[in-house]
């Protein structure tokens, strides 16, 4: 694991590997309420640790360098959450066009699959999902949409996700749902909790 | 209670945001100027993170409604009680009716307006702090508006005046440390060479500084999604850097060649579009070229 500067209170973890491996530094780092930390980051191939302003980022490095990370295969998935789709995105064609399948079995890669909630970021209620068939992997799209509309399920690179509000955005959409992704009268209101299991389920 | 007569161009409440949410996607937020917010606080013998009301370029009233102890701080603009002047980082007595205006402060962003109890509007995911970027928190003032005023804290205020420098104008100096990608600018050290101007595309999101681009090194300019803080220090295709100030995005993709310490991201809410800014080395860290 590389440990990069990012200023006087934040520390950048680069770990070796891929997602998996930033989603097990990750549920180490939070699990081990390590001194000082205020949050704990996760995104595509790192995890930063933003730290209470006047830490000693020394202590915290010792600390991070004693941490014991174990795989996320190994450890429960933090509860499954079921996704209910309808699978007529604008960009299912263009999904079957680049991977080589047939729309059935683009969905079918998709449903077939557990994904995992790897990390947020966006938007309030975003999710980028991992894990997913390796078939799926798909560029995005090479305009961005101005407006993808609520509930739009989507696929870019490795992840997928739903886009919980109406918002520009790049990803291939390949379905919609009607769950509710984001509700501040909600307990917690993220839909998709970090380390959750995710199951899409074709609905018509 | 406080009833907002003009918000003038922006009237945000703020406190000191809701950490620990990035995995949902929400980002802390919180007052631009944290360093102003806690010193009106303190002065007002709150908790430092009670809610304030964050004004943007003055021009905002309001009318007490109960009898009230405030105190301003921040962009030092022109303040009156009923058209008799009043000054700042002082504590203001407001009788029930009276009406507290502000006119456009000299220099600085935004000035705080701390009332003893707080600002009592319900909390959001932990916080009052309205979130420009994600929508999260109160509505953005409007006239009109009655805030609830929370119960006075039990500690008694023991000074009544904080001698703090407020915000000046002219050339700003921001002290910072190389960043996780500084190698994909071809020369990282022209951030610190060059002489900066503030833009006006600035908000509570980030500043966007203007001068002579920094070149991006080729093959470079773009990495999968990391995670940002307040005070990181982008460089975007363009070479024109942005400084994101509190309602920078959790995660972004561009690279993030410095970062300032975190005691001047205060002070960089303050710079107003069209100041000169100079980004310098700090001497805790060795400036890695």
């Amino acid at each position: 694991m590389r440990v990069l500067p990012y200023g006087d209170a934040a520390l950048l973890l680069e770990p070796e590997g891929e997602i998996a491996e930033v989603v097990a530094l990750a549920d180490a780092c939070r699990g081990a309420e390590l001194p000082g930390v205020l949050d704990v980051v996760p995104a595509a191939r790192t995890v930063l640790l933003v730290a209470e302003p006047g830490s000693d980022l020394g202590r915290l490095r010792a600390a991070v360098d004693e941490l014991e990370v174990r795989p996320a295969e190994a450890g429960a998935p933090a509860g499954t959450v079921e996704i209910p789709v309808v699978y007529d995105g604008p960009d299912l064609d263009d999904v079957a066009r680049l991977t080589g399948l047939d729309r059935a079995e683009v969905v079918a890669a998709h449903t077939g699959t557990p994904w995992r909630v790897a990390f947020g970021g966006f938007a309030p209620g975003f999710a980028y999902l991992s894990g997913g068939d390796p078939r799926l992997r798909v560029s995005r799209r090479e305009e961005a949409r101005t407006k993808v509309p609520p509930g739009s399920v989507g696929l870019a690179g490795e992840f997928s996700g739903v886009y919980p509000r109406s918002s520009p955005g790049g990803w291939q959409l390949i379905g919609r749902t009607d769950a509710p992704l984001w509700d501040l009268d909600r307990d917690p209101p993220a839909l998709l909790q970090p380390g959750a299991e995710v199951r899409f389920v074709e609905v018509s | 209670m406080i009833e907002v007569l003009d918000p003038g161009p922006q009237a945000l409440v703020q406190d000191l945001g809701r950490p620990g949410l990035a995995a949902i996607g929400v980002g802390r937020s919180g007052a631009a100027d944290r360093a102003s917010l806690c010193l009106g606080n303190r002065l007002l013998a709150n908790d430092e993170g009670a809610a304030g009301i964050e004004i943007l370029l003055g021009g905002f009233a309001a009318r007490a409604r109960t009898d009230l102890l405030v105190a301003l701080t921040g962009a030092p603009a022109p303040a009156s009680v009923d058209g008799r002047p009043v000054g700042h980082q002082a504590h203001v007595r407001l009788r029930r009716g009276q009406e507290l205006r502000l006119g456009p402060p000299p220099a600085g962003l935004r000035t705080y307006l701390c009332v003893r109890g707080g600002i009592a509007v319900p909390p959001v995911l932990g916080s009052r702090s309205t979130d420009v970027l994600s929508g999260i928190g109160p509505e953005p003032l409007e006239k009109g508006a009655e805030l609830p005023v929370g119960p006075e804290p039990e500690a008694y205020p023991v000074i009544d005046y904080a001698p703090v420098a407020p915000p000046a104008g002219g050339l700003v100096t921001l002290r910072a440390i190389s960043g996780p990608h500084a190698e994909h600018a071809v020369d990282p050290g022209a951030l610190t060479t060059a002489r900066w101007v503030a833009s006006g595309r600035t908000d509570r999101v980030g500043m966007r500084l203007e001068g002579a681009a920094l070149e991006v090194a080729e093959g470079a300019g773009s990495l999968p999604s990391e995670g940002l803080t307040r005070g990181a220090i982008q460089l975007p295709p363009g070479g024109e850097p942005v400084v994101f100030l509190a309602d920078h995005p959790v995660t972004g993709g561009y690279p993030v060649i410095a970062v300032l310490c975190d005691a001047d991201v205060d002070r960089a809410a303050q710079i107003r579009p069209g100041q000169p800014v100079r980004i310098t080395p700090s001497r805790e860290t060795a400036w890695r070229t």
